[in-house]
């Protein structure tokens, strides 16, 4: 008997063969290649004309510009799977993403008709350039500056850790005007902006970081985003909701690698005559890892519904969502590496670069500390409302 | 108007506790509110009254008191039913 009357948490038939489609590109084009674009600190152009000619650069952006139009969940699902293979390649996606419906939502027509055709082809790669070198989760503090000078902006300031930095056509920067915070639109060869590439990071390391230099940086001033005053609220804040979103979803995919792994490890290796699946110590750590890979992927559904539904609940579900998935997939990748012993420890085996991926995870797009100051004040304004 | 204006404070009444807010009453010079809380507006705003908040919407008189947010959905209507 089928009831109308319950609650479905089911993806539909559409869903279902994305993502087949997604994991089955992740097994065959990236997973083969992810250890090597770890060590080698960089993606190849090869990889990413792939991404583009399966739309994966412009998801979410509708079809009139040439995007995917993909769903929250779609695109969540995209990035579970994007992150099961390299978290440096979903992080590509992830700041297309950001910069895309920045510029979408808060973009003027002229910057959504210069700009989103061209990122959703893939003939534009994006860059979100908050972070500085004595900034970072006091994001209302950035040091950068922009001056007005006719019918210019000048800006003066450094960029740090700016994941695809070395390799963007265009930054979205965030600086302060006469104390306001602003949001601005720069192509690479800006005059008086320069780049220097970013090695040796601990994960995520094929991300291509990047540190910017902009001095006496001269920019149009139509390349300014949402208003003097509303660079970091609405329009970084925005572009961060966005992004710990992607970020929660590829949580789950390094855990579900790290799951996946240990269950065929665990399943083919014997210590004291039996295989390890055998040792209930080593059921304890499988168990955990089900378990806490199902509950962030259900946060991460919750947090994708509301958000396609436009709630304002949305924003603190996915912030809870990313706390949840990025705290939950360090634990798992490390069991994993506990699991594989010396072998985890070795390049040979993608388990020790999930577990340097998912520390990075807890830094990137708020710490895991800022999101336990927010969601405990969300908590308290919950229970002040009951 | 004051249909919309009851709604608005419904949902402003989440998050500023153990006040009596006034319709021009500034939500922000208040100390009520954070952050996070200008995106969940322009959230409410969007979703509650079926209108999107664009880029020339972005100035602050237009998010400011419950009669500017009154005003502002009430503009954004009306423009919707004349496009």
């Amino acid at each position: 008997m089928i009831m109308d009357n319950v609650m479905k948490i089911e993806l539909n038939a559409q869903q279902k063969k994305n993502q087949a489609a997604f994991r089955a590109f992740v097994s065959e084009e990236i997973i083969p290649h992810a250890d090597r674009y770890d060590q080698e600190e960089r993606i190849p152009s090869e990889l990413i004309t792939k991404l583009v000619q399966r739309g994966y650069l412009g998801a979410t952006l509708p079809e009139e510009y040439g995007g995917r139009d993909m769903d929250m969940i779609t695109y969540g699902l995209l990035n579970e799977e994007l992150g099961r293979g390299c978290s440096s390649v979903r992080s590509l996606v992830t700041v297309q993403d950001m910069v895309a419906q920045t510029i979408l939502k808060w973009g003027s027509r002229h910057q959504k008709e210069l700009w989103l055709d061209e990122m959703a082809s893939g003939d534009v790669i994006a860059a979100f350039a908050l972070t500085e070198p004595d900034v970072g989760s006091d994001a209302k503090s950035v040091e950068t500056t922009a001056t007005f000078a006719g019918d210019s902006y000048i800006l003066n300031g450094h960029k740090q850790w700016i994941t695809f930095g070395q390799i963007a056509d265009l930054f979205l920067v965030f600086g302060q005007c006469e104390g306001k915070s602003c949001a601005f639109l720069i192509e690479k060869d800006a005059p008086g902006l320069s780049m220097k590439p970013i090695f040796g990071m601990l994960g995520a390391r094929a991300s291509m970081l990047a540190e910017l230099h902009l001095n006496d940086c001269q920019i149009p001033q139509e390349n300014l985003v949402g208003g003097v005053g509303f660079g970091l609220v609405p329009v970084a804040l925005f572009a961060l909701n966005r992004g710990r979103y992607s970020i929660a979803w590829g949580c789950v995919g390094i855990a579900q690698a790290c799951l996946e792994a240990c269950l065929q490890h665990t399943s083919s290796r014997k210590q004291f005559g039996v295989y390890l699946k055998e040792h209930q110590l080593i059921q304890q750590m499988i168990t955990d890892m089900i378990v806490n890979v199902k509950a962030a992927r259900l946060l991460c559904y919750q947090a994708g519904y509301l958000q396609e539904l436009g709630d304002p609940n949305s924003i603190m579900e996915i912030m809870i969502a990313k706390y949840f998935a990025s705290t939950m997939a360090t634990q798992v990748a490390n069991d994993a590496v506990q699991i594989y012993g010396a072998m985890g420890c070795c390049s040979a085996h993608a388990v020790q670069r999930h577990l340097r991926d998912a520390k990075i995870m807890e830094i990137i797009e708020g710490t895991t500390q800022i999101h336990q100051i927010k969601i405990a004040e969300f908590g308290y304004q919950a229970y002040a409302n009951n | 108007m004051q249909e919309n204006k009851a709604k608005i404070r419904e949902f402003l009444l989440r998050y500023i506790h153990n006040h009596d807010l006034q319709d021009d009453e500034d939500i922000f010079a208040s100390g009520f509110v954070n952050s996070l809380f200008a995106l969940q507006l322009v959230l409410f705003v969007e979703s509650g009254f079926a209108i999107k908040i664009e880029n020339e919407d972005l100035k602050i008189e237009n998010f400011r008191t419950i009669n500017a947010l009154a005003y502002l959905i009430e503009r954004k209507t009306a423009s919707l039913a004349h496009a």
